[in-house]
Order: structure tokens, then sequence, then C-alpha cells
């Protein structure tokens, strides 16, 4: 059972906050035959309980920062977060607001940002697989605490376990930012020209 | 005798998964060049499975992983008492009781979106059964036996004076397959208002051997289609080989031309097709046989 199967069908559950919807729908877009992420195995589930990949667009305010959490604590270890669009990543133009808490990471530990506004389809796959990385990492943590998923009371030992590695890739994030502002910018202009 | 029913049986639980699992990945792919995409790999439902049973173990109740397993265990029964030439009402008796395990975990899970898709799937249930009976019986009418073997040792193909019965049994397998338009329970294109229906509850391994026994099922359920054709001889056993490969591709083309209807018109239209189609199938064969 060694075989990184985690890596080969991630599934996604996507949660849009506070935001222009514009990620949300660039998520959307990469669904479409245009893009079409089903080619690696993704799968947009619909349901925490199935998923291993959480797409967060949009900042966390006061009035979403349970609903995200309790998305969150109710998807099955392994699992990774990916903060898709700027929003997201830091609160973006509603980080003044005065019920915006800020970015994903202030309620969850984020695994992966995607910057820009929108965040392009192409990052957000190239988001997703990079997040893979951290999701194989985290399995294996899971084999190396024993804590395979056929023993029922990791349950309470996990989260904290979970959480302390998390937090410590927090400060040294595993993967970081996929594209930098410059980037996405050069991307787009070359995109507009054609 | 017993040799072959031997023979049946490990084929069947051996053979069943990697068929079926093949089955599915053709399915996704097939409906992915439809819709003019790329598509996952062809063994993407192993990989999915695989996952499943790497992710953590996590139940709302421990109930509901019991009945999921007595699910499994009766899904399995069922092919394996068919596939060793079993009595065919033994076989559907023993789906049946599978098919209620799956609603019962589904109901423990006090979710209400599994609740949903239980109510629906016990709907998709009521609208199924009438039809799976009058095939039984259509077949022992026919053939003058119940047992799977002696039909398939029987000398002429039961397809066409089962023609109706044949077409009914089609129009059912969407529902068995839970196909567009009768995903009513269990949608497998989520992110819709369902979530997952029947399965939203189920987490990694327990969600993965219920994959694993859809496709038990899925064989099981194409071997019925096998049985119109089989008979003593070689050409038989081909066709009915090929006819059941397309019948399910057929169900997979059905799939991507219909979108989801209520359960209302999945009710009355299976128990139409079960009277129109199957009962003048069964009184054509009492007047004639």
């Amino acid at each position: 059972m060694s075989a990184a199967y985690v890596t080969k069908s991630p599934w996604v559950v996507h949660y849009d906050g506070s935001s222009c919807n514009g990620c949300d729908i660039e998520v959307l877009a990469c669904l479409t035959p245009m893009y079409d992420v089903e080619r690696f195995g993704i799968i947009n589930c619909g349901n925490p309980k199935h998923a291993d990949v959480f797409l967060v667009t949009g900042s966390v305010n006061e009035q979403n920062k349970g609903i995200v959490k309790q998305i969150y604590d109710q998807m099955p270890e392994p699992k990774v977060v990916v903060a898709v669009g700027i929003c997201a990543c830091s609160g973006g133009i509603f980080k003044d607001c005065y019920n915006v808490m800020g970015g994903v990471d202030q309620v969850i530990p984020v695994d992966a940002y995607v910057p820009g506004c929108a965040a392009r389809p192409e990052a957000i796959i190239d988001a997703v697989v990079k997040g893979l990385g951290v999701l194989q990492a985290k399995r294996d943590a899971m084999v190396a605490a024993g804590d395979a998923p056929a023993e029922a009371p990791a349950e309470e030992a996990a989260p904290e376990a979970a959480e302390e590695a998390v937090t410590e890739e927090k400060k040294t994030p595993a993967v970081p930012p996929i594209f930098t502002m410059a980037e996405i910018k050069v991307n787009t202009m070359d995109h507009l020209k054609k | 005798m017993i040799i072959k029913s031997i023979i049946g049986i490990v084929a069947f639980l051996v053979l069943g998964p990697f068929v079926g699992g093949l089955l599915a990945g053709l399915d996704r792919k097939l409906s992915a060049k439809m819709q003019r995409r790329v598509g996952p790999p062809v063994l993407q439902p192993f990989y999915d499975v695989g996952k499943l049973f790497q992710k953590e173990k996590q139940t709302p109740t421990r109930f509901q992983d019991f009945y999921v397993l007595l699910f499994v265990i009766f899904v399995i029964a069922s092919g394996v008492l068919f596939f060793m030439g079993g009595d065919l009402l033994l076989v559907i008796f023993t789906l049946t009781i599978g098919a209620a395990f799956l609603i019962i975990a589904a109901y423990s899970s006090n979710s209400p979106y599994a609740e949903v898709g239980a109510e629906r799937e016990l709907l998709a249930m009521l609208a199924y059964e009438p039809m799976v009976l009058i095939t039984v019986i259509g077949f022992y009418m026919y053939t003058g036996s119940f047992r799977v073997s002696d039909i398939l040792a029987g000398d002429s193909m039961p397809f066409l004076p089962l023609l109706g019965i044949f077409f009914g049994w089609l129009f059912i397998l969407t529902l068995k397959f839970r196909k567009s338009p009768f995903d009513l329970s269990m949608s497998h294109h989520a992110h819709q208002e369902l979530v997952r229906g029947v399965t939203t509850e189920f987490v990694g391994r327990t969600m993965g051997w219920v994959e694993i026994s859809h496709w038990y099922e899925n064989v099981f359920l194409l071997g019925f289609v096998f049985l119109f054709f089989a008979n003593g001889t070689a050409l038989g056993w081909i066709i009915g080989i090929v006819v059941a490969i397309l019948t399910y591709f057929f169900e997979v083309f059905i799939d991507n031309c219909f979108a989801r209807m209520k359960w209302q018109f999945a009710f009355k239209s299976a128990w139409v097709i079960a009277v129109v189609l199957g009962m003048i199938n069964l009184f054509v064969l009492y007047i004639c046989f």
C-alpha cells in the first residue's frame, strides 16, 4: 500500500468566501473541456468527506470563518489547503473592511498560495499539482506516525500532531507561492497580446 | 458440475473487480471524449480506490460501517450465486437485501444529504424491482428452470422470445447503474443538491469498499444481459459477452445525453415499462410455450 495513490486522485472541494466570484468562476473554468482537470484525476466532489484538496477563494470574514473551519475539519487526513486568488492569500482589496479577517491562513493552515486577481486556471491547476507533494508528505508522515487509516483511535492523537506539523510548515512553507505577482502580470499580458 | 461452479465463483471473485473497474475507467474516458475532453487515465478508478484506502478512518457512527460491510457481503454473494449457476430467485433476493443494507447505512448516519439519498434509493428500488422479478419469471417460463446453469445449457437463445423483457431489463439497468436520467440517489457527477446522496457520509476505506462492490454489482448485472444470449454453443457465449459490453456503453451514452429526471418520472416510467414490455412478453410466453 505504499504506492502513491494519494497523488493520483486528488478530489477537490471548493468554497468561496467574501470575494467578487472571479476566482470562483476560474476554479470552475478548470473543469471545462478547455482545461479538463479530470485528466489528472482531479474531481470537484463537493463533499468535504471525500475531498483531499480544499480550494478556498475569497477572503475570510467573521461570518464564514466557522464554515471554512468546519469544512476543513470534516476532511479526512491527508489533506491540503490551496488559497486561490489574492483575496484568499491576504484579503486583497477587502483587507481593510471592518469584518474581513484577511487571508484564509487566519483560520486554517494553508499549504499553497495562488496570487492573482483573478487567479488564472493554469495557476490554479499548477497549485493543486504542487499541493500533491504536500499531500504525499502528509501521507508519509501518517504512515511514519503509525496511524495508518485502519486504526480508529488515531482520531484523538492525529489532529494535534497534524496541526503541529502544519504550523511548522506555515513558518517555512513547503510550497512557496507558485507565481510572483510580476510573473502573473507577464503571463496575463502575454495572453492579452494573443 | 461442481468444478464449473467453482471456476465461476473464483473467476467472479478475482476478475469481477478488475473488469468492473476497467469498465468504470472506460466509462469515464468515453464520457470525456463525448464532451471533447482528454479525460482521466483508464486505470483512474483503481487509483481512486487506492487513494480512499490511504485516507484517515472516520465515521459518523460505527453502525454505518457495519451496514456497509453487510452491503458488500450481500452484493458479492449475489454475484457468486449467479456465476456458480445458482437459482435466479435466490440471486435477486440476495441482491435486494444488499441494496437494503446500503439504504440502512445511509439512514444510520443521520445526515440530511444521505437521508435524501436513501429515500430516493428506496424509490428507485421500488421502481426497478417489478421488472427484475418479471425478468426472472420470464427466464423460468421459457427455459423451465430458475437455475442459471440450466438456462446456460439450453440450446436456444432466450433473447427473441424474451425480447420485451430484454428491453425492460435494459431500461432498469439505467436505474441500477445509477446513470442519468435516473441518478437520483447518488450521482457520479457530484456538486449537486444531494452532495453525494447515499454515499455522502462514507469516508475513506468505507467508500472504497462501496466502490468495489459497485464494480462487482455492475459485472453481475451485465451477466444478466449475457444470460439472454448464452446457450450451449460458443457463438452464443461470444454474442452474449459482446452485447453485454455494448449494453454498458449504451448506458454511458444515455448517461451523457440526459439530465436527471424527478423520481416521479423514474417510478412511473419503470412501472409502465414493466407492465407494457414485461407483462405482455410474459403473456405471449404463456400462450406460446
